[in-house]
């Protein structure tokens, strides 16, 4: 799960983390009137929407006068923003950060992420702050100075230190600079982060260290426990049909193309997207329907699928293990009664039962297309789409 | 021969009781004699399914001499199932349990340093060596035993190889589902090694998927050793779009790591038979063992 920038911020300021003062604005009045309750100018308007790379689009403008707030609240306020991480149709703008300009002296990064390979989290930073952090590691690898964390011990004194003299920092930064990994870090267990980034985080001209952004993911398993990370879930900045998926347990991502697919686990749905691109057709979404694939979960899939208008044939591929293919069968004649389906559908059952399936599409009254294999299934699909 | 689980298995079942626990139990119990009971806290002393439950590991390994156990408890209290399991002295745990949070698991990497018991998964559907013992969720009946190894990090992607690989008329010497989680026991290096010490395991079938490294690992692996036996691939998430969740925790593209290309080309390096469409993978396996 992600939250936005200034919920970050709330959340680093409950833990003492050293932010910049600023408020979330909804409106461009609201905007004018929470800058006239900072200190002065310069007076940052950050868009927030769930992606990196907000500054280059032109989500991110520095104001110093408050005609200058309001002018650049109404001109980000609902844009399309576009980034490199939006896709090309880019994201509406719906809030605004209004903050304190800092007056920077060094823009450093700092990020803790899991590492999968060593089995542990690892606290990185580097004095290539603002730049995208994936093209350090590509290009100047050794500009990334890393510390990974014992899970007993945290992050200890000794190491926070090592990181804050690697950027180079010196005598009242470093004790700022400890504290604040040290912070950030506490934030990072106790809410059950999976990645952090601070990017930049500054150095200001009086010595103080301040996290001037706040990009943080939550692990998805947790959130059993972090009840009150749940309430921060803006549903606005996720895609309808994927929150609707959500509700009925269903794992969906939408995805471009023309042939929709229901499968049974995540393993067999993504080579099902892969066939069908094999086949020369493009896959519309990956939904896993998981091992319960009754009527009910069918019809949702049915629903869920049909919901985008680029479908224009839909693949059921399940792989009855534990689950009886004749009862998937049912599932889907049931469906199909109570779910309006007029696009062509391609039904591949393999496994248990996989016969009797067979023999009961059939008899049905339904048009299906049945398909034997895998690579017929996905043929047909194709077919069936152009 | 096979690895991992066999003739010798004697297995416990964490979490016995509960609904999961007391489905795949007995499907277990049905496909052979090697489940000597199970752990459910506060039921010790009862009977379940015909087998004796135990409070704790540690006493139901006292008791029936269990060698293994397979993991059935709820995400909240799994990580601390392992952690019993490998206290209590077994040699192999596998835990089914998907949704167990990742800072869980790396305490339970950490407590498990230095300590003889291997653990498979979580978020797997177990390892079953076919007509010996079946330790997890995958439907018994589509195995047949013969000596293509498997190990996969998807559920059901894997059960389509075991069809199209029985199809082909082979069998299989042990299926390994190894996980989708970004933290698991054990890995496909750690299923190599196993199976190149397993005289019944002539080929093996590497199923991966996008994102971590297990599999550009695993081709270095192949590499550094001078692997022999062939080894047929198929990485799932060729059209996966970048920073999405696919399903398993695991399998996700993240800065742009973790590709299948990269995998793809990486396990072609290592002289490894990549197929791209999952509907290959038993011809290639019966083209590379007829060779």
């Amino acid at each position: 799960m992600k939250i936005h920038e200034y919920q970050g911020k709330e959340l680093f300021r409950k833990f003492n983390v050293n932010v910049p003062v600023g408020y979330p604005a909804f409106s461009v009045d609201e905007a004018v009137s929470l800058a006239k309750q900072l200190e002065g100018f310069p007076v940052v308007v950050k868009a927030q929407i769930h992606a990196g790379g907000r500054g280059k689009g032109g989500g991110v403008k520095l104001a110093h006068s408050i005609e200058e707030v309001r002018e650049i609240a109404k001109t980000i306020l609902g844009m399309q923003l576009v980034t490199h991480q939006t896709g090309p149709e880019g994201k509406q703008v719906q809030r605004l950060l209004i903050e304190s300009g800092i007056p920077i002296e060094r823009e450093l990064y700092a990020g803790i992420v899991l590492d999968r390979g060593s089995k542990q989290d690892v606290f990185m930073v580097s004095t290539e702050g603002g730049m995208e952090i994936e093209k350090v590691a590509e290009v100047s690898p050794e500009k990334i100075v890393k510390e990974w964390i014992h899970p007993g011990l945290g992050l200890t004194g000794f190491q926070a230190r090592k990181l804050a003299f690697a950027l180079g920092l010196s005598g009242v930064q470093v004790k700022h600079a400890v504290s604040i990994f040290m912070a950030l870090w506490k934030v990072y267990k106790a809410k059950d982060c999976t990645l952090m980034e601070i990017n930049p985080l500054v150095v200001t001209k009086d010595d103080d260290v301040i996290a001037l952004d706040a990009k943080i993911n939550f692990d998805d398993n947790a959130l059993f426990r972090q009840k009150d990370l749940v309430e921060l879930r803006d549903l606005s900045e996720e895609d309808p049909a994927e929150v609707e998926a959500s509700r009925f347990n269903l794992n969906y991502i939408k995805l471009d193309g023309n042939v929709g697919c229901m499968v049974n686990g995540a393993g067999l749905a993504m080579g099902t997207m892969d066939i069908i691109k094999l086949y020369g057709g493009e896959p519309a979404n990956f939904l896993d329907v998981g091992g319960v694939a009754n009527p009910e979960t069918v019809a949702n899939g049915f629903k869920i699928i049909l919901s985008d208008p680029n479908v224009k044939s839909i693949l059921i591929n399940i792989f009855g293990g534990i689950v009886r293919c004749d009862r998937v069968a049912q599932g889907v004649i049931d469906a199909m009664q109570t779910v309006e389906v007029k696009i062509p559908v391609v039904v591949r059952l393999e496994g248990t039962n996989a016969k009797e399936a067979a023999i009961l599409l059939e008899e049905s009254p339904l048009d299906f297309i049945v398909a034997t294999s895998l690579s017929d299934a996905a043929e047909k699909a194709v077919h069936a789409a152009s | 021969m096979s690895v991992l689980v066999n003739n010798d298995t004697r297995l416990i079942i964490q979490g016995f009781t509960g609904q999961e626990g007391s489905f795949h139990g007995s499907q277990m119990i049905e496909y052979g004699n090697y489940v000597v009971g199970g752990v459910t806290p506060n039921k010790g002393g009862s009977v379940h399914l015909g087998k004796p439950v135990f409070n704790t590991v540690a006493e139901a390994k006292a008791a029936t001499d269990a060698n293994t156990s397979v993991i059935f408890v709820p995400p909240p209290f799994a990580a601390d199932a392992i952690m019993e399991a490998v206290d209590a002295g077994l040699d192999l745990v596998i835990c089914i349990t998907e949704g167990i949070p990742t800072k869980d698991m790396i305490i339970v990497n950490d407590f498990m340093k230095g300590k003889p018991t291997r653990l498979v998964g979580p978020n797997c559907p177990g390892v079953i060596s076919p007509g010996q013992a079946k330790v997890g969720i995958m439907p018994g009946f589509i195995h047949s035993a013969g000596h293509v190894g498997i190990m996969s990090r998807s559920g059901t992607l894997t059960y389509e190889a075991v069809h199209q690989i029985s199809e082909f008329g082979m069998g299989q010497s042990t299926v390994i589902g190894i996980g989708g989680d970004p933290i698991i026991g054990t890995n496909f290096i750690d299923m190599l090694e196993l199976f190149s010490n397993d005289d019944d395991t002539h080929g093996i079938v590497m199923i991966g998927e996008i994102g971590g490294t297990a599999e550009e690992e695993a081709a270095q692996w192949v590499i550094d050793n001078s692997f022999k036996k062939p080894i047929v691939s198929f990485i799932a998430g060729q059209t996966a779009p970048p920073g999405r969740r696919m399903g398993h925790a695991g399998a996700i593209i993240a800065g742009g790591k973790g590709t299948a290309k990269e995998k793809m080309e990486a396990l072609k390096e290592a002289g490894i038979h990549v197929v791209n469409s999952p509907a290959e993978i038993g011809k290639a396996m019966a083209e590379q063992l007829n060779k």
